[in-house]
């Protein structure tokens, strides 16, 4: 059986690979002599008491299944932590799952409302798991493409016009990956203003980087609507805020019934998330609040050495206020964003990503991560400027 | 305006920050840098500029003591005027005084075990009102100042991921 293309599922086979597959091969092949600013993880360890927390419920011996949507403690921990930074309540016995990453609450949430032709408002430049989420659940991603003169923020106009009668929820991800955008509580009330005009529309808010806003010490969200509380489902986790990607763990939280739905496939096809990484989360939600602090403190202070460096080399770049990326504008140069990005890996030796991967709106752009030392970001924005020059020359 | 606490977290960690990387890090102008710098200066809150070595490597010979020392106040002075006199020991890397069952933690810093025991002896145990003292010696430094000794600070991320 050699020929497996009538093998695999349709569904699967039109979900088309990542564009930037070829790219992400070529930048590990050379890892080692370059300089990555094309990685969505923190360089920061894991702060060390939450590590030490981990390591304990093993001294302890808790290896075995926890309940299916987590440990209670856990989801205490984290229905504290929402009240703490958010100012509104979740109940921890049915509100809360507790998840392998954010990403497996993007998959149970799309397999837990899709039915097949549902349409699903996408936010575009985005995660590149929202499209594919979507489809592999039998919907369909109607694209919305924000603009770099909004500041990439959603404009109540652009999701009113996309919606229609299939229209089963909308997604939507600020802090931005990959535009680095955020939007504030006044600019989400006037999204809240047009869903209370649909209110059959189900919201999803992935809230990864809720916590690297450098405008506001505290999170802004959908969720702190009461209008939308009964279809609001955030997902979050602990990878962006507490440097613990490799743990693999998330939560979602929202409307009961929604929560059970999503619970049913999780305890089918994950069980339960890893004991240890639940243990290791109760102390990051309960005492890491200085050590997000401290993060997003030297994260601000990257982001201002990136975007001054951007402007040496002649990038036009607009402002971002979140996450830990920069999105600047490469139009002009004469390359395309995947051609660019190549180039400046092979002839530069620096790595970024197209901004094409992560929605066609995306294309005249690259996804810079200063997620990095600062003294990697200064040798890459000089690497950069050079690179630049050599083009306008050329 | 320039947060105080965030220069002075930001130095504390590089001293060799130039003032224009100061400044860009800060989102400030470099002329605030310099004035908020010199006032904290004329203020004594930046006392001055130290660099982290790890002598260890560089020097075969060095030893590090950390002496307790029980001692009578003086009339009217406390503990302050024998704490100052061994604090001018160019040496004594620190003096503290201290709660508990001493009253000053003094860190003194030679080629040798001998060197430090002579310390003791001849200029600590003779000073009027000292009653007695218990030395340490520094046999292995794990941490100092904040900064790990022997950590691997490799990166193991992948070179691109989703």
């Amino acid at each position: 059986m050699s020929d497996y293309s009538n093998k695999i599922s349709d569904v699967v086979n039109n979900v088309p690979p990542s564009a930037i597959r070829r790219f992400f091969d070529l930048a590990n092949e050379m890892k080692g002599n370059v300089i990555s600013l094309s990685i969505g993880e923190p360089d920061f360890v894991t702060p060390w008491s939450i590590r030490e927390a981990g390591i304990n419920s093993l001294r302890e011996g808790y290896t075995h299944y926890s309940p299916n949507s987590g440990y209670i403690e856990a989801r205490q921990a984290i229905s504290n932590y929402i009240s703490r930074r958010y100012g509104v309540t979740y109940s921890p016995k049915n509100e809360i799952l507790i998840t392998v990453g954010g990403s497996e609450g993007l998959d149970l949430v799309a397999r837990a409302l899709i039915n097949p032709g549902d349409e699903v408002i996408i936010v575009e430049p985005c995660f590149v798991a929202y499209k594919a989420t979507v489809m592999f659940a039998h919907g369909v991603p109607v694209v919305v493409s924000t603009k770099e003169e909004n500041d990439y923020k959603l404009l109540p106009e652009e999701l009113e016009a996309a919606i229609t009668d299939k229209t089963k929820y909308l997604i939507l991800g600020y802090p931005s990956n990959p535009t680095g955008a955020i939007m504030t509580h006044d600019e989400l009330a006037k999204i809240r203003d047009v869903l209370v005009r649909h209110p059959e529309i189900i919201v999803i808010s992935d809230e990864l980087y809720c916590e690297l806003n450098y405008l506001s010490d505290k999170p802004a969200s959908l969720i702190q609507f009461p209008e939308l509380r009964d279809r609001v489902i955030m997902i979050n986790g602990f990878s962006k805020s507490y440097a613990m990607t490799g743990w693999r763990i998330g939560y979602s939280v929202g409307p009961a019934p929604i929560i059970a739905a999503m619970t049913k496939i999780h305890q089918y096809c994950i069980m339960s998330s890893p004991s240890m990484a639940q243990f290791a989360i109760i102390d990051a939600a309960e005492n890491g609040d200085s050590c997000i602090e401290e993060m997003r403190n030297e994260y601000n202070h990257r982001r201002r050495v990136l975007l001054k460096g951007l402007a040496d080399a002649g990038l036009k770049c607009f402002t971002p206020y979140g996450a830990f990326y920069a999105f600047p504008s490469i139009e002009g140069l004469g390359l395309r964003s995947d051609e660019f990005c190549e180039r400046f890996l092979l002839e530069k030796k620096v790595a970024i990503v197209p901004g094409n991967a992560f929605g066609e709106c995306g294309e005249g752009h690259v996804r810079i991560s200063y997620a990095a030392s600062i003294d990697d970001i200064k040798e890459a924005v000089v690497r950069m400027k050079d690179f630049v020059d050599s083009l306008k020359k050329g | 305006m320039i947060d105080h606490i965030e220069l002075l977290r930001l130095i504390e960690n590089d001293a060799k920050l130039s003032n224009e990387d100061i400044a860009v890090r800060l989102g400030v102008s470099e002329d605030e840098v310099v004035k908020e710098i010199k006032y904290l200066q004329d203020e004594k809150i930046i006392l001055g500029y130290t660099t982290n070595i790890n002598w260890e490597k560089q020097l075969p010979e060095h030893c590090i003591g950390m002496i307790e020392v029980r001692i009578t106040p003086t009339k009217g002075k406390g503990y302050d005027q024998v704490a100052n006199i061994i604090s001018q020991y160019d040496k004594v890397s620190a003096c503290y005084l201290m709660s508990g069952g001493f009253d000053l933690m003094v860190i003194y810093e030679d080629k040798s075990l001998r060197d430090i025991a002579n310390f003791v002896n001849q200029k600590i145990a003779t000073q009027e009102g000292v009653l007695s003292t218990t030395t340490h010696f520094i046999l292995k430094k794990y941490k100092a100042n904040g900064i790990m000794f022997d950590m691997p600070d490799a990166d193991d991320r992948q070179a691109v991921i989703l």
